[in-house]
């Protein structure tokens, strides 16, 4: 049996248990606590430690979703959480600047894992305050050449969408890696 | 959809970088006060600034032009009787005909007055604001067309708090590209001799710590300088040549090893799982 992989990052409150929740076939196994702190009282509870989900292939090939932490001082668990990565998302919330600049750190520190794919992903598309995809990239400063795609984690789609063209990506690197072998 | 915020989370530097390389026509409001400033643009170009509850009515040329030196006070008052409901435009036309005034002194004059009000905008670190794309000022409104790219230099020249360019700029290690046709925007910015030596440091062989060094600069000073021309658009991060990107461990220096390479995947778990993917109810 071979497992592979994918990492889903972000901001705290981005989407990430949804966006796992939207294509795991098990429910997804949350750590999550009451939220005590007032300023990250946006929603009742965050994760702590880690979401996992799984899509099964077929009997010889699992793929694993892991959701980092959202809070800060959980950051030790990215590294943890990312070694043998086939690729990662990094999901950012849409309509609250306010998480901008903590994605633009996470996007920093992920993408020091040089040789791994990633895309990111515009989540909350939905919500009327969302910023287009195309004005996220500028102020998250997100290359020309890196997959920025809109979402709404909720809707399966989308999340389908988004890990394809992870796929796509990773898919190309290793077509590129032979051509040149 | 809209684009708002608030400026302690995304600053007037950083709005007008977006409005810059986007290219976006329409309106920015920001209001931190009972007096909302209002900026429009067009393609990314600045063209109109109003600084009162009137907005973007009409009536604003014979105050711009008092203070900016244009016209006296009794001048200015005697004409706003005389002028009654005449737009800008014609109002403009009108005594540049009487000679009161050149249209270069308008022109001028409004120029002045839409820098002033963008300017004071870089002081503020609270208000919130709102981007109407599209929306643009009445006709009969005197508009300029200013390069986004020398206001922003020029703004970031007046940051003055060591912390918010720390949080834009963590490290110092990293190297700097030129962004593209950053050649053409370079010719026609105002920049000072300092930021030029900088500029011709800038190289993805030199970290911004060495381009600093090099030039005598502290890290404040650098990491002014480097951010002004980031938000300017003229150049872009980028990890130092010949140098792996560090990989941040727990207790252990950034800079020491690099990251391990990605699993050796075969393509046909990949084809596998991507079918997979698209198979999911």
């Amino acid at each position: 049996m071979q497992t592979v992989k994918m990492v889903v990052t972000g901001p705290f409150s981005a989407g990430k248990t949804e966006f796992i929740r939207a294509v795991s076939e098990i429910d997804v196994v949350q750590t999550e606590r009451k939220i005590t702190s007032a300023a990250e009282q946006v929603k009742e509870t965050t994760t702590v430690a880690m979401d996992f989900g799984r899509i099964t292939v077929d009997e010889d090939l699992v793929l694993y979703l892991f959701g980092t932490p959202g809070q800060r001082r959980f950051d030790f668990m990215w590294e943890i959480l990312s070694e043998g990565m086939l690729g990662y998302i990094v999901l950012v919330d849409s309509a609250r600047p306010e998480t901008f600049l903590e994605a633009r750190r996470i996007l920093e520190t992920f993408s020091t894992y040089a040789t791994t794919p990633y895309v990111v992903a515009a989540n909350k598309q939905d919500h009327p305050d969302a910023w287009e995809p195309e004005d996220l990239r500028i102020a998250l400063r997100v290359d020309s050449n890196v997959k920025l795609l809109p979402c709404v984690a909720k809707d399966k789609e989308y999340v389908k969408a988004v890990l394809l063209e992870l796929l796509y990506r990773i898919l190309d690197d290793i077509d590129k890696a032979e051509g040149q072998a | 959809m809209a684009l708002k915020g608030n400026l302690r989370d995304f600053s007037t530097t950083q709005l007008l970088n977006l409005v810059n390389l986007a290219r976006k026509t329409g309106t920015l409001t920001i209001k931190d006060s009972e007096v909302p400033s209002r900026l429009s643009f067009r393609e990314g170009k600045l063209i109109f600034a109003t600084a009162d509850a009137a907005g973007h009515e009409s009536g604003l040329l014979v105050s711009i032009l008092q203070r900016t030196g244009k016209l006296s006070a009794e001048r200015a008052s005697a004409i706003r009787q005389g002028a009654g409901k005449l737009g800008d435009k014609q109002l403009g036309l009108m005594l540049i005909n009487a000679g009161v005034v050149s249209q270069d002194d308008i022109m001028q004059s409004v120029r002045q007055h839409v820098l002033d009000i963008t300017y004071g905008l870089f002081d503020r670190s609270e208000g919130l604001f709102r981007f109407d794309a599209n929306i643009l000022p009445p006709p009969e409104c005197i508009t300029v067309s200013i390069d986004l790219e020398g206001v922003i230099m020029d703004g970031s020249r007046r940051i003055k708090q060591h912390e918010q360019l720390e949080g834009e700029l963590p490290s110092l290690d990293r190297a700097l590209k030129f962004a593209d046709r950053s050649n053409v925007r370079l010719r026609k910015l105002n920049l000072t001799e300092e930021e030029w030596r900088v500029i011709s440091l800038v190289n993805p062989r030199n970290t911004i710590r060495q381009i600093g060094k090099a030039n005598n600069l502290s890290d404040f000073q650098i990491r002014r300088i480097v951010y002004g021309l980031l938000q300017a658009g003229l150049v872009e991060m980028t990890w130092p040549e010949g140098i792996a990107p560090p990989r941040p461990r727990r207790g252990v220096p950034v800079g020491e090893p690099a990251a391990p390479p990605a699993p050796a995947v075969k393509r046909h778990v990949i084809v596998r799982l991507i079918d997979r993917i698209r198979r999911i109810q």
